[in-house]
This record gives structure tokens, C-alpha cells and sequence, in this order.
């Protein structure tokens, strides 16, 4: 084997910045998107932003998340069954061993959108980096992206929208769904609920990007190997949940 | 013809000349809130402002590309009535009285908010000196469509 030489101070030096990264990464949040894209610049597929739930890390008594993204975009607190909801806790318990889990629910970001195969108008797109959305100028609330959903993500706005106060605008007789704060990740910010989770003195949510296998998602998804949700349809979605 | 019917016929051209039709239409007057420098020209901005709006917002919507020139949330922030806060409201409203006067449908404010996403925030408050756009030739009494008014010449 030929390696360059290398001095002996130098051997040092290289390996304690080595020992200070492999030390830093785990325990550390490592913003790899803590910069703004500038403004006139649109959004690149050189990124796919997405997130890692960490259902060990989730309390079936806290709902942070679910409050923050309601506060965000003004959604008020779903009082009927159609009322809309971004997010949503899920509780689920295994029969055989009776293990109870808690976990956030909201559009999973898929690469292969269904929600967007089946949308007549061209209203449901994905974004260069990954985030699906519901361009509402061009939705004509057929439900149609709402029956595709294997995730049930969306919903439809039945009555008009009284408080506009919301960072996303949101009218009557359309369908709406998790935006992964899209005004907030173009600021160079985290989504409310990840921001609300870390608020709350937990590490449930996390959120980066997919693309960069350093990013410190994908270095957390590996270490704690993170599945998608119905893996079976192969809509290789953006959130991923560890722990289940 | 005769020479009375001609006379008649022109009389009644000089009166259409001096009294046009529009000129009983009452042009709004608008309270254009804080104002200041717009993005643009106003006469320009007056008669193309849809055409920026949508393709702005295609653009932001769908490819992501923030911090443009022509947002609807800026003229909001700058033309927000002072009284309640809003470009709608009432027919003096900035939106809302032009277009009643133009009898075009304005359904941005269904999903948009109608009111300043903060108080004295927008680029008129940031660069622009107030009430300089009404010191132009185009504009008269305080408003952008006393522009309109002087221009086209009402009584």
C-alpha cells in the first residue's frame, strides 16, 4: 500500500480532529441547513428535505407538535372529524405483546406522490427538494389527492377561512396538507414541530437533509435504522420513523 | 340635410365633448394607507399589477423562489388602511375601491390575509419617504387615482 507520508505531528493532528467529529456527531445537532437559500434562488433537487421521528423519544401524553403546527398555520383546535389537521398524534398498541408507542402523523413528503399522480389540475406538485404541496390557485377540491393518500394526510377546508393570521394561505373548498413549513425551511429554519419538540426538552423529531449522507438525519437514520411506513407501496416517503 | 339639422348635430357633438359620459362616474377616492414609493411606476403598477402578482406567485408557489419585487403581502403591508387595518372594507379601501370601481372580482383575500403581516413593515417603509409618490404630476389630491383623475382630464 502506498500512502503519502505523513509526519508524525500531522498523524496527531488529523487524528483528533477524526476523534473530535466521531465524538461531536451522535449526541450533537449538527445544523446542516442552518442557511437561508438567497432570495430570487428556487429550490434545488440538490437537497431532499425530510424528516426522522424518533417514536422512543415521543410521550403519548405530549402533543407539542400537533399544538405548534395548529398555532403555525392558524388551524385552530379540530373540534369535528372534519375539521382540518396537518398533524396528528397516533397511539398504537401490538396485540400480542400489549407494547404501546406514540407517534406524529402528517403528509410523509413521498418522492413518489400518489397525491400528486392522481390530481387532475396540476394543484398537487412536488417541489425540486422533495416537499409535496397543494398549489391552492389551481385546486379545485375534487378529493381526489385525499382518497390516493394511503396515509390520510390531507384535508379539506369545508368552511371559510375566517383567521388569515396563518403562515400559509388557506381557503374554503380546497385540500390542504403539511407544507414541512416550507416559509420557514426557505428562511433556512426548522419546521414549528420540530422546533416545538426540541422546545419540550425532546429529540422525537428531526429534520435535515436526505441527499447529504453526512447530514445528521442520515447519519441518525442509519445509526437507528429508520423504516417509511407502508414500505410495500414504494413511495419511498421523506419522514421515517425509528423505533417502531 | 338641412342646414338646421346640421346645426343641431353639431351642437349636440360639442355638448358630448364638453360633459363625456364618464365624467358623472364618481372616481374613488382611496385611502392608500401608509403609501410611500411603490415597487414600480404607479401607472404602470395601476394597469399591470395582476399580470406581476400571478407570475410571481407561480413562482414562488411552485419553484420556491422567495424575496420578489411584486408580493401581494407588500401591497398589503403598504396600502392597509390606517382606520381598520385592511385593504378591504369599504369602497375608500385600497383593494377593495378600485376594484367596485373597475367591477372586477378580487378573490385573493378568500386564502390571502387582507391585513399587514406587521405594522409599518414593507418596502415603502423601509426605503420610501412618505407621500413623495403623491407629489408626482401623476398624482393630485393624496391617493393613487387622483393620478387617474388629472390625467384623463374630469371636471
Amino acid at each position: 500500500m502506498n500512502l503519502p507520508p505523513v509526519d508524525r505531528r500531522q498523524f496527531l493532528t488529523r487524528g483528533a480532529a477524526w476523534t473530535a467529529a466521531v465524538t461531536l456527531a451522535p449526541g450533537v445537532l449538527l445544523y446542516d441547513m442552518a442557511r437561508a437559500r438567497p432570495a430570487g434562488e428556487p429550490a434545488s433537487s440538490a437537497v431532499r428535505w425530510g424528516m426522522l421521528v424518533d417514536v422512543s423519544q415521543c410521550d403519548s401524553g405530549c402533543d407539542a407538535c400537533v399544538q405548534a403546527c395548529n398555532r403555525e398555520q392558524a388551524l385552530g383546535t379540530p373540534t369535528r372529524p372534519t375539521d382540518p389537521q396537518w398533524m396528528r398524534k397516533v397511539q398504537l398498541e401490538q396485540n400480542a405483546t400489549g407494547r404501546k408507542v406514540s407517534l406524529p402523523m402528517m403528509c410523509q413528503h413521498c418522492a413518489q406522490p400518489p397525491c400528486v399522480d392522481v390530481c387532475p389540475t396540476g394543484a398537487s406538485f412536488k417541489r425540486a427538494d422533495g416537499i409535496v404541496l397543494v398549489d391552492k390557485h389551481r385546486c379545485i377540491g375534487c378529493r381526489y389527492c385525499m382518497m390516493a393518500c394511503p396515509y390520510k394526510a390531507r384535508s379539506f377546508v369545508h368552511a371559510p377561512v375566517e383567521d388569515h393570521s396563518g403562515a400559509t394561505p388557506r381557503g374554503q373548498g380546497t385540500v390542504e396538507s403539511c407544507t414541512l413549513c416550507v416559509h420557514r425551511v426557505d428562511q433556512g429554519e426548522q419546521p414549528a414541530c420540530v422546533q416545538a419538540c426540541a422546545k419540550e426538552g425532546r429529540q422525537a423529531l428531526l429534520f435535515g437533509d436526505l441527499n447529504d449522507p453526512q447530514s445528521e438525519i442520515s447519519q441518525r437514520m442509519r445509526a437507528l435504522n429508520a423504516i417509511s411506513l407502508r414500505p410495500d407501496l414504494n413511495l419511498d416517503p421523506g419522514v421515517s420513523y425509528a423505533g417502531l | 340635410m338641412t342646414w338646421l339639422g346640421l346645426q343641431r348635430y353639431v351642437l349636440m357633438l360639442l355638448w358630448g365633448m364638453a360633459f363625456p359620459l364618464w365624467a358623472a362616474v364618481t372616481v374613488p377616492n382611496l385611502d392608500v394607507g401608509q403609501g410611500g414609493h411603490c415597487v414600480d411606476d404607479p401607472r404602470f403598477m395601476r394597469s399591470n399589477h395582476m399580470k406581476l402578482l400571478l407570475h410571481q406567485r407561480d413562482q414562488t408557489m411552485r419553484q420556491g423562489i422567495r424575496g420578489g419585487k411584486y408580493s401581494l403581502a407588500g401591497c398589503v403591508d403598504c396600502h392597509a388602511s390606517k382606520i381598520n387595518h385592511s385593504v378591504l372594507g369599504s369602497n375608500h379601501n385600497f383593494c377593495q375601491g378600485c376594484h367596485v370601481y373597475a367591477a372586477v372580482k378580487i378573490d385573493c383575500f378568500e386564502c390571502h390575509s387582507s391585513s399587514p403581516r406587521q405594522p409599518a413593515m414593507g418596502t415603502a417603509a423601509t426605503t420610501g419617504q412618505k407621500g413623495e409618490v403623491n407629489a408626482g404630476p401623476l398624482s393630485g389630491n393624496g391617493n393613487h387615482f387622483t393620478g387617474l383623475t388629472s390625467r384623463e382630464g374630469s371636471p
